[in-house]
């Protein structure tokens, strides 16, 4: 009561200054980002969803963003200044500003919250995230019937569960062509150094390897390819311009349709908090165009994403653990627990996780 | 061989723009001013190279540009410490503050866009020799370029008039003061080297290393930059053994963590062994070896206490106003 008394004192007052405006106000979505929007990556692909927002609801959504935020403790001032600001729904676009959203969203009951590959949820605030495995099973595949010497070099940043599930994934995808394919790996301990992504690519091609993979968002690694005449795969985003005789497909991150759906959530009233993990299925990720490859492997590749789409986990047994120990039995499909803390390799990985 | 070679010259492209910048920073710190902004003038330098070369299509005048925009960048450094005698450290934080953030702003229409690469040294008849012939032969420019500075830069500091003014300045401004020497002058010129050598280190970065342009991508090389000056007390020689040690281990991490062991079976238990120990280390501690291991590396060069601290500008980092 008290709020639509104000809304109509506010509507009075500029309609005394200006010409009448509208009735309905606008529906404020903001976004906060861990990294800059121009890293051409992560947060630039986050953006491009925010965008997309723009787009399809026009005038009647207001959007907002604040970049370069630090994750931790630190990041629950952006969240509350967000939350003052009139935003109705704020998606919290990393890992790291978990607790911090929480916190702010426990003192925010009226706005929603969601929050990005995380695990912690309340009554207001939800979680999303993508099976970004799904993508790599499928280049994993290509990398086996493209690749001449049968290794593929992997650029790494942490040893996190996603990271170490993206390297399964690809390593499973490889052997459904090659059982003898041979992965090798460099952890570089960032998320973002081109020159040392570069470096890295490098070493490994040197090393025997003829075609690229990497967990570390620069497109540094994919022009080495092109340098040396080799091929990879694109990371976050379609990185073809940057490489357009190296790149053979990427796994683009499509957050749009996600993002429109929830604001329209929101917008609807119908919005409440859930723990989503989406995949090829959800249109949330998808291939990028295949290039540089034949035909039938793009064929291929696209039977396999279909076919993940039908309802297929690539974490489907008989998977064997790099020790030899048995993990799941014929048939047996992984459950997401233990996807999302895995700390281990498959069968065929020449390489120690680092603890 | 091939291995070899390559890997020679992933290490030279890996210290190049550690060693410039540092050379640079070496000859501000004779004259006795610490300048905390390398990495905002490198950062500028990286997008003013890419963003010249792509417009003019020439990385050369990329190049130039970068040189131009570290000039001008360390141009407001010196306005505030040496003019205005604001405290250094402060002043230079806030430059590669500024820088970062600045260049972000600047960059934001660049980003995406494939760039211009400075073309590699192709000499007919000599860049094709076995072995030898790219690694001497086959650099990018800026390659060459470093090793002149290094060279310069000693004959500058010890051998010339011009260069013992500039020490003198920077162990005691005072002094040299009373003695009717411009300090505030020479000063201006030793940082405007710096900032011109930081700009040269960018432009490396974005027309030759990684030819793009992304925010942040000189991922703290110019903090490297500044410790290598310290720990190779001040000397150009060990500045550029400084860079290359990290440059090695840089990239020879980075190999240990590809290689297949079994591929080294055969091989004796003096090469199997250590490759085997690194191989098992955490790459978490690998990728700090570089900066440990140069660290150890310079502090045993420079182990010699008096020598040390004879090398060591006196008044760096005091500001200085002329009494009158």
């Amino acid at each position: 009561m008290k709020k639509t008394f104000v809304g109509l004192m506010a509507a009075a007052a500029a309609l005394a200054l200006t010409a009448p405006v509208q009735a309905q106000e606008k529906f404020k979505a903001c976004w906060i980002y861990v990294g800059s929007i121009g890293d051409f990556g992560f947060s630039f692909q986050h953006d491009q969803g925010r965008l997309e927002v723009e787009k399809e609801f026009g005038d009647k959504v207001e959007t907002a963003y604040l970049e370069n935020v630090s994750e931790g403790p630190d990041a629950a001032r952006s969240f509350e200044r967000m939350a003052r600001d009139g935003c109705k729904i704020i998606f919290g676009t990393s890992f790291g500003f978990m607790d911090a959203e929480l916190e702010v969203a426990k003192k925010f009951p009226d706005v929603k919250f969601e929050h990005a590959t995380g695990f912690k949820t309340s009554e207001n605030m939800g979680v999303y995230n993508i099976r970004f495995y799904e993508g790599r099973y499928v280049s994993g595949q290509i990398a086996a019937k493209q690749s001449k010497a049968g290794v593929a070099g992997y650029i790494v940043s942490f040893p996190i569960p996603e990271v170490v599930m993206g390297i399964n994934a690809f390593m499973l995808g490889a052997q459904s062509v090659n059982p003898d394919f041979k992965l090798k790996i460099v952890w570089i301990n960032s998320w973002f150094d081109p020159g040392k992504e570069a470096d890295a690519a490098k070493a490994l091609f040197d090393q025997g390897a003829d075609i690229i993979v990497q967990h570390t968002d620069s497109t540094a690694p994919l022009q080495i390819a092109q340098e040396r005449g080799l091929h990879g795969f694109g990371q976050a985003a379609d990185m073809a311009k940057f490489a357009p005789q190296a790149q053979l497909t990427a796994v683009v991150n499509n957050w749009g349709p996600y993002y429109v759906s929830r604001v329209k959530a929101a917008m609807d009233g119908t919005w409440k908090a859930e723990n989503l993990w989406e995949g090829f299925k959800d249109n949330i990720i998808y291939m990028a165009p295949y290039t540089n490859v034949p035909d039938e492997v793009a064929k291929e590749a696209e039977a396999t994403v279909e076919k993940i789409k039908g309802g297929w986990n690539p974490y489907t047994g008989p998977i064997t653990k790099q020790d030899g120990s048995e993990w799941l039995k014929e048939g047996e499909v992984a459950d997401d627990q233990t996807l999302l803390g895995m700390n281990f390799y498959v069968k065929g990985i020449d390489d120690k996780l680092p603890q | 061989m091939d291995i070899w070679v390559s890997i020679l010259l992933t290490i030279a492209t890996a210290a190049t723009p550690l060693l410039i910048a540092a050379i640079g920073e070496l000859v501000a710190e004779r004259a006795g001013v610490l300048n905390l902004g390398v990495e905002g003038m490198m950062i500028m330098g990286a997008v003013g190279g890419f963003g010249a070369g792509y417009l003019t299509g020439s990385p050369w005048i990329g190049v130039l540009a970068a040189i131009i925009i570290g000039v001008l960048f360390s141009l407001l450094f010196a306005f505030m410490t040496l003019t205005l005698a604001t405290n250094q450290v402060a002043t230079g934080l806030s430059l590669t503050i500024l820088g970062l953030g600045l260049s972000g702003m600047l960059g934001t229409s660049f980003v995406g866009l494939p760039g211009q690469r400075l073309p590699n040294l192709d000499i007919p008849g000599l860049t094709s020799l076995p072995v030898v012939g790219r690694l001497l032969f086959g650099q990018d420019p800026i390659f060459y370029l470093s090793i002149a500075l290094v060279i310069a830069v000693t004959w500058f500091l010890f051998r010339s008039r011009t260069g013992l003014t500039m020490r003198a300045i920077g162990d005691s401004h005072t002094s040299a003061h009373a003695l009717g020497i411009s300090v505030i002058g020479y000063r201006y010129l030793a940082v405007m080297f710096g900032g011109a050598c930081a700009g040269l280190a960018g432009a490396h970065l974005s027309l030759v290393y990684t030819p793009q342009w992304v925010e942040n991508m000189s991922a703290g090389r110019g903090w490297i930059a500044l410790a290598l000056v310290v720990f190779a007390s001040w000397r150009p020689w060990r500045v550029l053994a400084g860079a290359y040690i990290f440059g090695a281990i840089w990239i020879g991490q980075l190999h240990v963590q590809a290689i297949d062991l079994s591929s080294f079976a055969s091989s004796s238990w003096f090469i199997y062994q250590p490759i085997a120990l690194i191989k098992s280390l955490p790459s978490q501690f690998l990728s700090s070896l570089p900066y440990l291991a140069t660290i150890v590396v310079l502090v045993l060069i420079s182990r010699n206490k008096r020598l040390t601290m004879m090398n060591t500008p006196a008044s760096l980092a005091q500001p200085f106003v002329p009494e009158r």
